[in-house]
Order: structure tokens, then sequence, then C-alpha cells
């Protein structure tokens, strides 16, 4: 069941997104998702919809690769559902139990759940095309005008590059733990709310033992191979800007007025 | 005490790019007190089918009867079969969570919905069944070394008292010492208690050394249910899905080639031993 | 003076009961003097616990001596103005490849050493391309190492410390989570590099089958090495190796029981080969 999470997952491809600068993947799901705040309209809605089919189209990743990633907060967007249309003030549909659900909170709901659905479409997108390394590379680019505050963005991509490369090994080794105390008769599926977070302690622990071990080692690994933080360090892959990833910010650009017109 | 495995398919991520048939038809059949040696290649299926056993997976196909019952069924107790089911699982030290030992090995028994008293017996009788040392028992699991490590956890399996055990590769990671403690710790196990047990392993030399019995998976299916002796004979085919036959046979099938007027028959070091001193007339 | 010399190398640590409090002294290196010539191939055999992966470790200058001295290619690791330099002279591989692969992408893995040492972007994508090659591994360059076999990740790691290009690679049993394949993967990958690149290997293990293609084998324990030799000259000592919980390779055993009964069999037999050979030859 924790496999089923993709989003953060990389599929490898050869498609015209994947070969992006993540710089343009980065800026570019940024104005995806502010564009997405912008919209209040059906056209608006059709628009950004048309917009993302082509780039998912583009992409080369499977439909329904990316629809697995939207199972994961199902559970999230049924409750931002129900709260929108049960307490946004408005015109009354009808009532339940005393709580009235609204026309005005239907229509919210609705906007939530699209919005909701592309953002994650739209930044998988970006995952799903680029490797953990060349995002974490195009944000240490494009955030390294911090370095003059004294962030020190080299780590903090580091950290970031390592969570995303160990997120599918701990996943897996949940799932085995978790079967592995099933083995021994732990039940993670009856009880109500305290029995299964109390449930879950014989798993949590071993994995945070497991990961704490193997931060460790790979510590070690980093530094036998003469890894020592940011400076001096030259790239195998420099981000530079070719012919294609220009082409990419005239097309958002496109993307954006149009945006601003329709809104 | 019998399972019985009919036609059993597991295929995982079912619908999606990354299918996989992990099982494929797979039947046979397990009596009381047998020494199993299952084998296989990595990616053969064979700890898919191990998890089938203990119902923690359910299959696409097939069924399993536990004691005449199938353990799919809707209302099957699962988790009472996983009691009597044991299943150790590959590396089981990294399962081991609680501040002490022997608290560690009260969880499957307390699990059973057991006394107090009833779990501490039990984890008590299992820890020593295992052999590991009374001061042992109240430090923090993660003080012990690998091998006793790994003991405390088979123990933990143990103490919910199952009828058959299955391990699942049990001496991966362990240094030469610490494998032959362990086989030789399931092999006592097993005199005392009369469990059946199920040894998975990628290993020849083990499998030839304990199991009276081999199930041979390859690609999710069953290639062979047959004698160590029997399924040894067929070194082409073993080979050809990546396993071996144990040193010492192809020692003597190497000397047959060579003209030696001697039997094959031989899979254990003792056994070959005896062999070859017979046919070169020492005794 | 050899790639690796160590000196009457000592490594002691502080033994802490359950308090944290200190127990003792215990010695997991004691007086270890080991000579490593340019292009060898040298074996450490030796149970858990006996001392070989804090010996390696000190190699590598990830640990440093307690006493006597270690040096790498004429660099003393106790000095700190070397510690790079021996870095990336003796490579080192470690045992879970899981815990050591850095890239989601195969090649992405096997640039980050060449990233860290700040060789040119053109160079790092060659030194890549000839690792990746060296241990077989080119066609997967593009694939995520979690989609990968252990031996495969194992040699993926092995590439990645090609691609520092060191004189000399530590192999701290590369083989020990794998299965029955994945060893021998990774054990030809291993021959390859020092005869095909002139690499000096060190691999440290506890199964005696990968030893018998090495020049040298060094048995520890205790922290000490015990014996030293030939593997023929080892695999002779089959009483002596049980005693220190080592396994002898089964042909090897057979043969030394069968000697014990009266057969006249060389010493040291190292597989089944050459005990079907001797066999077929003492055969009226």
């Amino acid at each position: 069941m924790l496999r089923e999470i993709t989003l953060g997952q990389y599929y490898p491809a050869g498609s015209i997104l994947h070969r992006l600068d993540p710089r343009v993947k980065l800026i570019g799901t940024f104005l995806f998702i502010i564009s997405m705040f912008m919209f209040e309209t059906l056209p608006g809605y059709v628009f950004a919809a048309a917009f993302l089919a082509a780039v998912i189209y583009l992409s080369g990743v499977p439909f329904s690769f990316m629809v697995k990633g939207l199972k994961a907060v199902v559970i999230l967007m049924l409750i931002t559902v129900v709260f929108d249309i049960f307490l946004t003030p408005g015109e009354p549909l009808f009532s339940f139990y005393g709580i009235t659900a609204t026309k005005e909170g239907v229509e919210l709901s609705v906007k939530m759940v699209i919005r909701l659905s592309f953002l994650i479409l739209g930044s998988s997108v970006m995952t799903l095309t680029t490797t953990p390394n060349e995002l974490t590379d195009g944000l240490e680019k494009l955030l390294s005008f911090l370095r003059i505050f004294k962030v020190p963005v080299h780590e903090i991509a580091m950290m970031m590059s390592i969570a995303l490369t160990f997120i599918p090994i701990l996943t897996e080794e949940a799932d085995r733990i978790m079967k592995a105390q099933m083995a021994r008769g732990a039940d993670f599926e009856n009880g109500g709310l305290i029995k299964r977070v109390k449930a879950l302690v014989p798993v949590m622990v071993p994995l945070f033992v497991s990961a704490f071990r193997r931060a460790g080692e790979l510590a070690l690994a980093m530094e036998a191979r003469c890894y020592r933080g940011g400076s001096g360090r030259t790239r195998m892959k420099p981000l530079v800007y070719k012919r294609r990833d220009r082409l990419a910010y005239v097309i958002l650009l496109a993307y954006l007025v149009i945006a601003v017109i329709i809104a | 005490m019998s399972i019985i495995v009919n036609h059993l398919s597991y295929i995982y991520n079912q619908g999606t790019v990354y299918e996989l048939k992990a099982l494929s038809d797979v039947s046979f059949k397990i009596d009381d007190s047998e020494y199993i040696g299952l084998l296989g290649a990595t990616g053969s299926g064979k700890s898919t089918l191990v998890q089938v056993l203990n119902g923690l997976i359910t299959p696409s196909e097939g069924s399993v009867y536990y004691n005449g019952e199938d353990i799919f069924e809707r209302d099957y107790d699962r988790k009472q079969l996983r009691s009597r089911v044991g299943l150790v699982f590959q590396y089981p030290e990294h399962q081991l969570f609680e501040a002490d030992v022997f608290s560690d090995v009260c969880f499957g028994p307390a699990n059973l919905g057991l006394s107090r008293t009833e779990c501490e017996l039990r984890a008590y009788e299992a820890l020593k069944m295992v052999g590991l040392r009374d001061e042992d028992f109240y430090v923090s699991p993660f003080d012990l070394s690998g091998g006793e490590k790994r003991r405390a956890a088979i123990a933990g399996v143990l103490a919910m008292k199952p009828e058959i055990l299955i391990l699942d590769e049990p001496v991966a990671g362990l240094d030469p010492g610490g494998r032959d403690e362990i086989l030789l710790l399931i092999k006592r196990i097993r005199e005392e208690t009369g469990m059946t047990v199920i040894l998975v392993s990628h290993s020849m030399d083990d499998a030839a050394e304990n199991s009276e019995r081999l199930l041979v998976m390859h690609e999710g299916q069953l290639l062979f249910d047959a004698s160590p002796k029997e399924v040894f004979s067929e070194y082409e085919t073993l080979l050809e899905i990546g396993l071996d036959i144990p040193q010492v046979t192809k020692v003597l099938r190497g000397l047959k080639s060579m003209g030696v007027q001697i039997n094959c028959d031989a899979i254990t070091l003792r056994e070959a031993k005896e062999e070859i001193l017979r046919s070169f007339g020492i005794r | 003076m050899g790639i690796i010399e160590t000196k009457k190398l000592i490594f002691e640590y502080i033994r802490r009961d359950r308090d944290g409090e200190p127990e003792g002294v215990t010695k997991a290196l004691d007086n270890v003097d080991l000579s490593v010539e340019q292009g060898d191939f040298i074996a450490v055999l030796g149970h858990n616990g006996s001392g070989k992966s804090t010996l390696a470790r000190h190699i590598n200058a990830i640990l440093y001596p307690t006493e006597g001295t270690v040096f790498v290619d004429g660099m003393d690791t106790a000095d700190n103005a070397h510690i790079w330099d021996i870095r990336r002279t003796a490579g080192m591989v470690f045992q879970n490849p899981d815990n050591q692969i850095i890239g989601t992408v195969v090649e992405e893995d096997v640039g980050f050493g060449p990233e860290n040492m700040g060789v040119p972007s053109k160079e790092i994508w060659e030194r890549v391309e000839e690792s990746l090659k060296a241990v077989g591994m080119y066609k997967y360059r593009k694939r995520s190492p979690s989609k990968l076999s252990g031996g495969q990740k194992q040699r993926v790691a092995i590439a990645g410390v090609v691609a520092m290009h060191p004189k000399c690679i530590v192999l701290d049993e590369p083989t020990a989570m794998l299965d029955p394949r994945g060893r021998r993967e990774v054990i030809r990958a291993v021959r390859a590099l020092n005869d095909v690149e002139g690499i000096t290997v060190i691999l440290i293990t506890h199964y005696m089958e990968e030893v018998i293609y090495a020049n040298k084998v060094f048995v520890m324990d205790k922290g000490k090495i015990v014996m030293q030799g030939s593997p023929r000259e080892i695999f002779s000592r089959v009483e002596e190796l049980k005693q220190i919980r080592l396994s002898v390779p089964q042909a090897t055993e057979l043969a030394w029981e069968l000697k014990k009964a009266g057969l006249k069999l060389p010493d040291g037999i190292l597989n089944e080969e050459e005990l079907v050979k001797a066999l077929s030859g003492i055969y009226r």
C-alpha cells in the first residue's frame, strides 16, 4: 500500500520534458500553481487542463501512472470537500442533521478538487521527469542568491536530494517491517484511533533505527568518496540553458499572459 | 497439520507498467514434521510464496488449505493462523523494537491475547530454546551481537508456539560461524518440538545438509518437488536457472566423467567421502 | 615502499556499559603489519569481529591508529593534510549497496566522486563511461539503482569508486548481502579491475571461495594477523581455519578428509577441478 505513492519518484523516459533544464521546470511548476489560484471560472480551468494535458503528453509518462499519485491525497480531498460544502455560508441546498449544504459550498468544493488535483498532477510532471539530483541542482542554482544571507543553499539541496533517494528504500523497509510484525500477530487494521497509533510503535521504532543506521553508513560512504561540502565541486551535468529551454520560457510566458487575460 | 497449496498465482502491481508475475500455478502438499528446503534464485517467487502461506499476501488465484480449511475464506481467522504458521523474515533482527529482549519476545504471545504469565513463560522457553544466556534477557536488543540478535528475533516467532516454522534466508549476512550456529539451532528445535520446518535458502550446501525434501522455484513456478538427491541429479537445469549443486557432488560427477567407477548420488561431505574411499578401494 | 604499509598498527576503543560508563578497552587491531605492493590482489579473511573491517577503515583514513602508522602511497593517514588525497588513492566499497548509492540514476551516482574531486564536466562523463564499462554496467547507466539486483548495485558502487581513478580499492565484505549469482558478478568485476585496469585490490571477506584468485591472503583473528601466504598455503591449514570459525570450501575440506583417510593428495586444494584432477591422477 505504501508503494503507491508516486509523488517524488522519477520515471525514466527520454522525452523533451526530461531533457529540459530543471530550472525551467521548477519555474514552470511555480507559475502553473500560481495560475491555478488566479482562475475562478470555467474557461480558466479548461485552459489550464489543456495546458496540463499537453505537458503530460509531452512528458511520455503514462497517464495512469500519474493518476496513482492522486490516490495518496484522496482522503485529504474528501475532507476539504465535506468542509467546503457544509461550512460555506450562502444559498441553502439541503440539510443534513442540522447542518446545511450550500450552493456556494458545492461550487467551492468543486473548485478545490480541481485545483488540488491539477496542483498534484502539475508537480508530479516535474518530479516524474526530473531526477532528484537535477531537481536539487536546479533549486540550488535558482536560490544561490540566498547565499549572500548566509543560507546554506548547497547543504539544504544535498539533504533534499538524499531524502528523495531514501524514500523508496524506506517505504519498502516500512512495508517489510509491518509484515514482519503482522507475522507476530500485530494488528494494524482494527481498533480505534489510539489503538491504531499505538500499534505503529513496533513499526516506527525499527524504522527509525534503520534510518539512523543507513544515514550513518551513507555519510561514511560519501566521505570515502571525497565529499566535503559544496565548495570546489564540479558538476557532471552543469546547468546551461539551451535553445529548447529558452523556447520553453517563451511558452510559459505566453501561458501566463493568456492566464492573466482569462482571469 | 497439513498445508495444501492449490494452483496458486500471484501478480504484483496488477494492471500497471510494473506488473510482475511472482507466482504462477503453484501446487504442493506439506505433511507433518517434514524438513523442507525451498530453493530458488532471487526473484524466483520464494519469498512471495512463504508470505502467502502465512496469510500476509492474498493470492490472485488459487487457494491454501491449512488443516483442511481455506485460509483465504472471508471469515477465516488469519491472525490465529499466523501464530500456527510462524514466519521468520529475512534479517529478522531488523524488527526488534522493545527496550529489552524479553519484552520483545513477549510481543507475539501478547498479540494472541494470552495472559501475562503465559506470555512470559513462553518468552522464557523460547529464549532458552535459541540458547541466549539469562543475563542477555534484559539488555536492549540493540546491544546484542549480530548472531544473538538474530536468535532473539527467531525466539520472537517461536514464542507463539507455531506448528510450522518458516525461515526466509535465516543465515543471510552471517559469517560462517554464525551460519552454522543458526542451522544447528533449527535442527535442534525441530528434533525437540517435532515442528515442520520450511527453510528458504539459496545455498545448495545448506539445503543438502538439512532437508529431506526440496521445492525448487523458478520464475514463479514450482520446477521440482523431490528429494535432494533427485533434485541435484538435474545439474544442467539447476545451472540454467541460476542455482548450483553441492561442490562435493560436482567432484563426484567430475570423477565419473574422467572414467572413475563411482556413484554420483552423494550430496553431503560425509557421503562423498565414503563413496570416494569405497571407489578407491580404501574401505 | 608499497602502496599500503601499516607498521605496528594498534587500534583501541573504549567499551562502555549500558549506562555509558567506560568498562574497559578493546584492542580491535593488535600490532598489524601489512605490506601491499602496487598491482597486488590481496584478500583479508576473518569472521565478524576479527578486526578486518577496522583495518579497512584505517586504509581509507576513516579511522586513525591509536599507535603505529598507516601509509597510503607514502602518505601518513594520521596527517590531516593528506586526507582527501588518501581517500582518492584508496577508494572504498562498503557492504550494503543500498547505503552507499547517492544518485537516483546510475550514471549520476558514478559521477558523484569525480564531482567532489572537482573534475571538469567533460572528463566526468568519460570517467563514468569507462568505469561503468569496466564493471559491465554501462547499459544500465540510465536506470534507477533501486530497480537493480544486489549484485548490480554493488557493481555500480564499485564503478563509483573506479571513476575516482584510485590506485587501490578496498572492498569491505562487498558480497556479504548478495545471493550466489550476485557474488559471482562482483568477484568477476573485482578480478577484472585488478587484471585489466591494474588497480591494487584489497578484498575483505569471510568467504574462502572468494580468495582463491588473490596473490596473497591474510587471515585475521582477534585483531591480529594469524596467517599469511598464498591461497594454497592458507587452504592447506584446514584445522587452524576451522578453529577460528572460518568455513573451508567443501572441495578443500573433502580433500583434507580424504588425505586423513590415507589418500595421497597434495596440500591446499582450492576448488573442485583441482580435487578431481588430483584424484583421477591417483586412480588405478
